[in-house]
């Protein structure tokens, strides 16, 4: 074996893969996992754990992993994580773990995130759930949204013996990892579904169909029903579009929308819900959920393109799911930006209006922005357009709450190293305060607010 | 499960109503909002206005037009059944809600209600009569036996008037020609608020600018999750493009583009209709439908 190189992950072909929402990454099985695990250098100062917004013991549990005590490995990933199947499979590990992995600098770095799956899934098989053994603290701690981040903070708090209950607004629990991530990059049933059994086996109690905001206010769950601290992990909220003329025709949806339909309401296979599925569809923009989409609509059987502005090196998606799209056939324009959504007589889109682009000088993010080439407009014929441009928070409940400071992106400001709000006994974390970013980044930021709700609610005694 | 403590057909084979316990939804709603209900587990999530509440009975009442498969499932449901996803309250309140009574008191109100509009036009109507404030009603229908809740929108109006297409019942016509008989009839009124078709609301208020008279819509498009992350049920108002779900679902019906909020509920219609025949017509479906494909 090349001690250099990743034991290679299995997947599903390409070509079955376009035409299936099953499960494109087949994991790991012992004998890999073990062999990948012996590549670890088990360092004294173990850069990855730096690098892990949630500061798994990394060397710790993949020295398990070698040694085949995978029961072991699956605690020491417990203590730090409540969703370690899930972060195995969509954290962006080039960029935090691995990215700091010392086998990174001649070769390629341990492949941690497979890893983590890999144990997170033999858990599952083997019935194996994380334990409790704290002291119940008989203080009630509410929590906002059963994402990421909601997540995270509630299966922390439960561990540190809080009796905590979450409310989700949908009528399924998991957040973006239910309505956002495709089955094919994390499953539903087999993953995200025992996750969330994993968190109510801690004692996490969950309300369905519950929108805080609108069916009680923050405050009511404060004075009204006992919550002696509230965490808001409410998200993304309302797609943004380009302002371009023509986003209202038909046939123009938002990313949200698109992967909801597919995703929460189950429109890939038999499902009431109704989708579009367009001859040939474009994307536009450049990210994970981007990618999501276009693989989305690849997968019901649409011709995709990939309309971005930048060129290749800025796609802020992961390397991972670029490849992934290409392999399965995605087409990307680059260096492309629409300027206008053409319809027919009825409203329906019938193309889309671009302008080619070029990279100028870098802008505040450090990257080259792109720049109109004058004169080079050209048309690319379609009849479905989903506009992936982010996400701007959602206004239910810093509209509905008095004294919770938010800042001009709309995002609820908080405390760096506590996650406390400008309001006595609020926490926040996630998307609604970074705006849209990864699951891995709200699950700390879930970690980091259970730790100052501890504070808190300890400082503040009986 | 949300229970259904009564299921009613108000007109056979199309519109029912069904009063369901819904307790974090009776406590906080007002006039104006709306719920998101799915029947069972394979259902569409359905916007629908809330009709009425009862904050002691912790229940909230709805009316529901068949005509998806979705809602096609609803008229099998019985007293003692129950929903599966019951939802909100959703949506802005009316700000009516947010007006002091004495100014609402100053003030003369005309509701114009369309068909199933008229359901959802009953909790304003009747929260003012609740205030003090008397409001006149119109109420349209295509024909007698398609009329909704008369004696319930008569035990709260200042006066009802109720037209039907066809004359079959009090008077003929469209609601707009009620609204210009009161009108040659010396009548006036301060703030208009209508409910009902889009087609229906386009007309009003064309009617209503023309009159001068500030006019109120409560917009009906199609929504997935109803709380502000889709973005399906988006329309122009004025220069801006609005949520429905988070900045209304009630706009000022002189600056909706309704012409584009029409075409946009047409996106599903096809696929619907299938969804429909298919529920409908079992394993006998074989086309016809000019949707399927199944003739050809």
């Amino acid at each position: 074996m090349d001690v250099l190189k990743k034991v290679p992950i299995r997947e599903q072909d390409p070509k079955v893969r376009a035409t299936n929402f099953e499960e494109v990454c087949l994991g790991y099985n012992k004998e890999e996992a073990m062999e990948e695990a012996s590549r670890c250098l088990n360092c004294k100062n173990a850069q990855c754990v730096k690098g892990c917004p949630v500061s798994i013991s990394i060397p710790d549990f993949i020295k398990e992993v070698k040694e085949g005590n995978f029961k072991e490995a699956y605690d020491v990933i417990s203590k730090s994580s409540s969703l370690p199947a899930v972060c195995g499979r969509v954290c962006p590990q080039e960029s935090q773990c691995e990215g700091k992995c010392i086998r990174g600098i001649k070769g390629e770095p341990v492949s941690i995130g497979k890893l983590e799956r890999f144990v997170a899934d033999w858990a599952f098989e083997n019935g194996v759930k994380p334990s409790v053994n704290a002291e119940k603290k008989n203080k009630k701690v509410a929590v906002i949204g059963s994402g990421p981040s909601g997540l995270s903070c509630a299966g922390d708090l439960a561990k540190m013996g809080y009796d905590v209950t979450v409310f989700e607004a949908l009528h399924e629990l998991g957040g973006v990892l239910v309505y956002g991530i495709p089955e094919f990059r994390l499953p539903k049933e087999k993953v995200v579904k025992k996750e969330i059994e994993n968190v109510k086996a801690l004692g996490v109690k969950f309300e369905k169909n519950t929108i805080i905001g609108k069916s009680f206010t923050i405050d009511e769950l404060i004075d009204k029903y006992g919550f002696e601290a509230v965490f808001i992990g409410s998200g993304a909220g309302l797609p943004k579009f380009m302002g371009i003329p023509g986003e209202n025709a038909n046939g123009v949806f938002s990313a949200n929308e698109y992967l909801t339909r597919s995703n929460l309401m189950k429109a890939f296979k038999d499902s009431e819900t109704p989708i579009m599925i367009g001859k040939k569809v474009v994307v536009v923009g450049g990210g994970n959920v981007a990618m999501d989409a276009a693989r989305t609509a690849l997968r019901l059987g649409s011709e995709v393109h990939i309309v971005y502005r930048r060129s290749e090196e800025e796609l802020p998606a992961r390397v991972e799911e670029v490849h992934h799209a290409k392999e399965e056939g995605i087409i990307f324009n680059l260096l492309t930006n629409p300027v206008e959504i053409l319809s027919d007589e009825n409203g329906w889109v019938s193309g889309i209006k671009c302008i080619k682009m070029e990279l100028g000088e870098p802008d505040e993010s450090g990257r080259r922005s792109p720049v109109e080439i004058p004169g080079s407009e050209f048309e690319i014929e379609c009849d479905a357009v989903i506009m992936s441009l982010g996400t701007s928070p959602n206004p239910l409940i810093s509209s509905t709450t008095k004294g919770l400071e938010i800042n001009r992106r709309k995002c609820i400001v908080v405390k760096e190293e506590n996650g406390e709000t400008s309001k006595d006994g609020v926490f926040a974390g996630g998307d609604a305060v970074t705006g849209a970013a990864t699951v891995i980044l709200a699950m700390g930021a879930g970690r980091t607010a259970a730790k100052g709700i501890d504070e808190y609610l300890t400082a503040k005694g009986n | 499960m949300y229970s259904i403590l009564e299921a009613k057909e108000l007109v056979a084979d199309l519109i029912y109503e069904f009063v369901v316990k819904a307790p974090n939804v009776a406590a906080n709603c007002e006039p104006g909002q709306f719920v998101i209900v799915r029947t069972d587990e394979d259902s569409e999530r359905i916007p629908l206005t809330i009709c009425d509440y009862d904050r002691e009975k912790e229940t909230i009442t709805i009316v529901v037009q068949i005509i998806g498969a979705s809602t096609f499932k609803m008229k099998y449901l019985k007293t003692g059944d129950s929903f599966c996803d019951f939802v909100g309250p959703l949506g802005r309140p009316s700000d009516l809600i947010d007006t002091p009574i004495e100014e609402l008191k100053q003030k003369k109100i005309l509701f114009v209600a369309g068909g199933l509009g008229t359901a959802p036009v009953y909790p304003q109507v009747k929260w003012l009569h609740e205030h003090g404030v008397e409001a006149d009603v119109i109420v349209g229908a295509k024909t007698k036996d398609l009329l909704i809740m008369e004696e319930e929108m008569e035990a709260v109006a200042g006066t009802l008037y109720i037209t039907t297409d066809d004359g079959s019942y009090k008077r003929q016509g469209m609601v707009t020609k009620v609204i210009e008989d009161l009108y040659a009839e010396g009548k006036k009124y301060d703030l208009c608020i209508t409910i009902g078709p889009m087609i229906m609301m386009k007309f009003v208020c064309l009617l209503t600018k023309k009159l001068e008279l500030k006019t109120i819509v409560s917009m009906n498009p199609i929504m997935v999750d109803g709380t502000g992350m889709c973005g399906a049920c988006r329309l122009t108002v004025g220069d801006s493009v609005k949520f429905a779900c988070v900045d209304g679902p009630e706009f000022d019906g002189h600056l909706v583009n309704f012409d584009e909020a029409m075409k946009r509920t047409q996106i599903y219609k096809t696929a619907e209709g299938r969804e429909y025949l298919k529920a409908k017509e079992g394993d006998t479906h074989h086309g016809g439908c000019g949707n399927c494909g199944g003739d050809k």
